[in-house]
């Protein structure tokens, strides 16, 4: 039987512990973002042609917003997970009577807050550069959680594994980043010679990139359902990996 | 006698390696007592503490506590546990109050802020609340992990090194803090290295080296069993053999005759009886003396004896 007072503990220490960093967390990502929008929107931006009948700032939106969604949820969640390891703090964690549920609900569901206040800032920020509108409100939210929940479970696998603040970083940086950046996230797989549009297909970051562009004006260069099952599929494996550690105690328990 | 609260079945653990942290342990708890864990580093401590707290898997054997079996019951069982570990693990940017809110709602209970403020103001941390616990001192701090410890009021304490790198007067704050959880019924089980806090706060005492649970007796008891008296009497000129008086007694004759060895009694106060009788005796026989040093053995020196013997073997 879950126990909601231990999950509602949890995640509003995580949560807590996010506005203590409040500056930092919402300024840095919120700064990053409107310099994609000057040096993107306004100043390339200006010479590029219309994609899919949708001006190149408002096309590179979705993008950006994936782009620091992944990369601010994975570190959110994996420094959630992580510190209390480091510092020895998990103890409390591990001998609460607390399962893996309100461990994951906990944790994730306030990396999942964090990012979709993020999510909001960034969106509020780019309409400040960018006129745009989003074709499926709705479905938007609901995609952006999904992929909020699923890089929030990857990142709390990402904190379990690592011991040492390099590899915290290694995945992030040598792998999520460069995958965003090569995942359309500034131009439309169409826009890609042959046969380098086949081989971005093999990039599993086009699909939510592209999933997120369908919910915003409704085209995009894969189909949605597809989006939509990458991402659950994701979500799936993250959750049985995280099962997984619960079960054997692995890296958690000695 | 009080029922068993935590009771341990063949408890082994071997760590990735080879390393057995655990070897076979049988141990029962009792509900409202003191139980001091003896060891020297790496003796397995911390790893029994970790094995029924959750936080070692153990190799194989059973626990039961609170009638709960660890391995299935841990939910209920865990919820009337507490730990206080060695290190000073905390989050040190959190205020000292939300800190063991924190601790309360993690163990599924209400927020309680008058229960809160109580545990505080027992630890005398009611003026610190809204600090920073990096602010505070180690002593502090230490207090802290206590106040967090007791804040899903358990009815089971684990004190792992309670009073280590803290010096005296701290130390024996800690102890009125044992104290004050003893006279509320919470049952305590710590471990130390101070010999001396075992003595003065356990009512039962167990040593445990390399991973084994050498002896666990009340403490009164294991004085009895392996307590001694030794009394070194000073003879005012050398005797070669002993009065027939006194020949009963555990005598050696040193120091070519000019000091005679007492070593015996039971930790009970008979050693110091005979060491009267003998004294005596030799006045009786004739024998003068201008000296005696005599000495109970402690607790220390019952588990230096204990470990010498295990490392003998």
């Amino acid at each position: 039987m879950i126990s909601w007072r231990s999950t509602w503990s949890i995640y509003t220490r995580e949560l807590m512990r996010f506005l203590r960093t409040a500056f930092q967390s919402v300024l840095a990502p919120v700064l990053t973002t409107a310099l994609y929008f000057i040096v993107f929107g306004a100043a390339i931006g200006g010479r590029m042609p219309d994609l899919g009948g949708v001006d190149y700032g408002a096309f590179i939106i979705p993008g950006l917003l994936m782009l620091t969604l992944l990369g601010e949820t994975t570190s959110n969640s994996s420094f959630g997970i992580y510190m209390p390891r480091f510092t020895g703090t998990i103890y409390e964690l591990l001998s609460a009577p607390v399962g893996v549920s309100e461990t994951l609900i906990g944790f994730v569901g306030a990396a999942m807050t964090k990012s979709l206040i993020l999510a909001a800032i960034i969106l509020v920020t780019a309409r400040l550069f960018v006129d745009y509108s989003i074709a499926h409100p709705l479905l938007a939210v609901v995609y952006i959680m999904l992929v909020a929940a699923a890089f929030s479970l990857f990142g709390f696998i990402l904190g379990i594994w690592a011991d040492n603040f390099e590899k915290l970083g290694i995945i992030p940086m040598l792998f999520l980043t460069p995958l965003t950046f090569l995942g359309g996230t500034f131009y439309s797989i169409d826009m890609l010679p042959k046969p380098w549009d086949t081989i971005a297909l093999a990039n599993p970051i086009v699909y939510l990139v592209s999933g997120l562009r369908w919910t915003f004006y409704g085209s995009s260069d894969v189909n949605i359902w597809m989006s939509f099952g990458i991402t659950l599929g994701f979500l799936a494996a993250c959750t049985a990996v995280i099962a997984y550690i619960f079960k054997t105690g692995w890296r958690l328990r000695a | 006698m009080n029922e068993p609260i935590l009771e341990l079945e063949g408890l082994s653990k071997v760590y990735p390696g080879g390393l057995k942290a655990l070897d076979n342990v049988d141990l029962t708890i009792r509900q409202g007592e003191i139980f001091a864990l003896l060891g020297p580093n790496g003796a397995g401590k911390t790893t029994l503490i970790g094995a029924i707290c959750g936080l070692v898997r153990p190799s194989s054997g059973g626990m039961r506590a609170f009638g709960h079996d660890l391995a299935t019951g841990w939910r209920e069982a865990r919820a009337r546990i507490g730990l206080v570990p060695q290190e000073l693990a905390t989050d040190m940017f959190e205020p000292v109050e939300q800190a063991v809110a924190y601790s309360r709602g993690l163990f599924g209970l209400a927020p309680d802020p008058k229960r809160i403020e109580e545990i505080l103001r027992s630890l005398s941390l009611w003026d610190k609340r809204n600090e920073r616990i990096m602010a505070l001192s180690g002593g502090m701090k230490r207090r802290v992990l206590i106040a967090k410890a007791l804040a899903h009021e358990p009815d089971l304490l684990f004190l792992d090194e309670p009073t280590a790198g803290v010096d005296v007067e701290l130390r024996k704050g800690m102890w009125a803090i044992v104290d004050q959880m003893r006279n509320r019924g919470v049952t305590i089980i710590l471990t130390t290295h101070y010999i001396e806090e075992a003595e003065l706060m356990a009512d039962r005492v167990g040593i445990i080296n390399r991973g084994k649970l050498l002896m666990v007796d009340e403490k009164e008891a294991m004085m009895a069993r392996l307590g001694r008296t030794e009394a070194h009497i000073s003879l005012a000129g050398p005797i070669f053999e002993l009065p027939p008086s006194i020949a009963r007694y555990p005598i050696d004759i040193e120091k070519g005759g000019t000091s005679l060895c007492y070593r015996g009694g039971d930790g009970t106060g008979r050693g110091k009886a005979e060491v009267a009788e003998i004294t005596k005796a030799l006045i009786a026989a004739g024998i003068d003396y201008d000296g005696i040093d005599l000495r109970e053995s402690s607790l220390e020196d019952i588990f230096v004896s204990l470990l010498g013997e295990e490392d003998a073997a």
